[in-house]
């Protein structure tokens, strides 16, 4: 187990990232933030405070669960496999237009953001959507790319990558479990 | 959860809670400009309709396109159950064409418990007969919840045609499983014997039922299932169990007033109850497509006990 994100990395890798989006965007009024269930939505809520201690402007902040929207729930009709647990999607403000920062701890096989791409698309039509990453791991599926990544780690299949973060697990670290 | 929901009396308390909170996500989409997502994508869900139904057979329907399954309705009346095809026989002929799941309302008690020892199909009940209706009492405790916040505690007063009908049996179990504190009350026609050792409060006394209630629950009066006379006149029984303003005032401040439809207005319920400002009726019919898109999507695999990240 190797610890490749503390504490201390993590903020300073959120702050930068708050940094480039701004930097990368000029209409910020624009912009609005959307984390996706479980992870996503304390870093969106993180990146959403950057920027406004930095430019004053408050940057709407909304919460996807793409659970509905997976690629492996309706398949083989044979199988009795167990259902996941559906939680609200809470976006309490029009998409229609806006830069949407999608906002998510891992990315991997880039099927979760596949599904949040759909469902963000049930929302109404979004000028463009930016994908946010604490970290990238790398061993993608589909063609998918993040535009802001906190750090990258190379990683193998049998590996884990675990996000801890203070609002929900007491604790700010990314962790590499064998 | 099981393959199948044919009842309450199948369901632990977890179940009914897994069931709530699924739909309290599911009401969500309902808000959305596209009321729709691909859950159930390639899904097949027979809707079999024995008995005539506007609410429920709609909201299923509704519940199952909103998920994107593809829906099926049989009318059973424009079927060959009228060439005389008996129910086991329709439905494994439906079966025969893979549907994954069969909507049933069969006015006979354990119609859908036939079906799901015969079909392979997930089998929802939707009303058999005189037994339950457990998506009613869901989305009735769902309404419950919504305003009361916790049902565990709460005086639930019903009061009316107790003995034919399924949605007080559901209602029952599920509300005693919870913990709720259930009076029912009706005229002793209508008390079905035996119905204490579900573990409610029995009276004849409409007034003592409804005594600072939180909900009074009122049941249709059930003509088309009475055969011979249980009460003199429609007119004598709203004088006696009948939901007025007045019986109202003996309830708590904040009573919800709920009915499962359709209503019979000055029989069980008067008008201005009905529309007044206690009553949550069209709130129940609201939340039955949430509710249902729970169960719809909850059948459509296990549960498991945690979600995958």
């Amino acid at each position: 187990m190797s610890v490749v994100l503390d504490a201390d990395r993590m903020a300073r890798s959120l702050a930068r990232i708050a940094h480039e989006i701004l930097e990368r965007n000029r209409g910020i009024e624009e912009l609005a933030l959307v984390g996706i269930r479980t992870r996503g939505v304390p870093l969106a809520r993180r990146i959403a405070k950057s920027i406004q201690d930095i430019s004053g402007h408050e940057i709407p902040c909304g919460v996807l669960d793409i659970t509905l929207y997976r690629d492996d729930l309706s398949g083989n009709t044979s199988t009795v496999g167990p259902q996941p647990v559906i939680h609200k999607t809470e976006i309490n403000f029009s998409i229609d237009g806006k830069v949407i920062l999608l906002v998510d701890d891992v990315l991997y096989t880039g099927r979760t953001i596949r599904a949040a791409l759909d469902a963000l698309i049930d929302f109404g039509r979004p000028r463009a959507i930016q994908l946010v990453v604490l970290v990238d791991r790398g061993r993608r599926e589909l063609p998918i790319k993040a535009d802001y990544v906190g750090k990258n780690v190379p990683t193998a299949a049998s590996e884990t990558v675990q996000v801890h973060l203070t609002e929900i697990d007491g604790r700010d670290e990314v962790e590499i479990l064998p | 959860m099981k393959k199948d929901l044919l009842g309450i009396a199948d369901l632990t308390p977890d179940d009914i809670y897994r069931v709530l909170e699924t739909a309290d996500a599911m009401r969500e989409i309902g808000q959305r400009p596209i009321k729709k997502v691909p859950t159930l994508r390639g899904k097949t869900v027979v809707n079999l309709f024995y008995e005539p139904s506007t609410r429920t057979r709609t909201s299923f329907e509704i519940a199952e396109k909103r998920l994107s399954a593809d829906t099926l309705n049989v009318a059973v009346a424009a079927s060959s159950v009228l060439k005389g095809e008996t129910l086991a026989d329709t439905a494994m002929n439906i079966e025969a064409m893979s549907p994954d799941m069969i909507v049933l309302r069969h006015a006979s008690s354990g119609a859908c418990h036939l079906l799901s020892r015969i079909c392979r199909s997930r089998i929802i009940n939707a009303g058999d007969g005189m037994h339950e209706h457990p998506t009613q009492a869901l989305l009735d405790a769902f309404t419950i919840k919504e305003h009361k916040q916790t049902i565990e505690g709460r005086k639930i007063a019903i009061v009316g045609d107790l003995l034919h009908s399924r949605v007080l049996r559901s209602n029952v179990l599920l509300l005693t499983k919870l913990g709720a504190d259930v009076w029912v009350s009706g005229p002793p026609t209508l008390v079905p014997p035996g119905i204490e050792r579900l573990g409610v409060h029995v009276t004849t006394s409409v007034d003592e039922a409804v005594q600072d209630a939180d909900v009074i629950m009122m049941l249709r009066i059930q003509q088309e299932r009475m055969q011979g006379a249980f009460f003199p006149s429609l007119r004598e029984y709203f004088n006696v169990f009948g939901m007025t303003k007045e019986r109202v005032r003996l309830a708590k401040p904040d009573v919800i007033i709920m009915h499962p439809g359709p209503m019979n207005r000055g029989v069980e319920i008067a008008s201005d109850v009905a529309d007044g400002p206690y009553s949550v009726i069209l709130e129940q019919v609201a939340n039955g497509v949430a509710v249902r898109m729970a169960v719809l999507y909850l059948l459509a695999g296990g549960v498991e006990d945690e979600a995958a990240a």
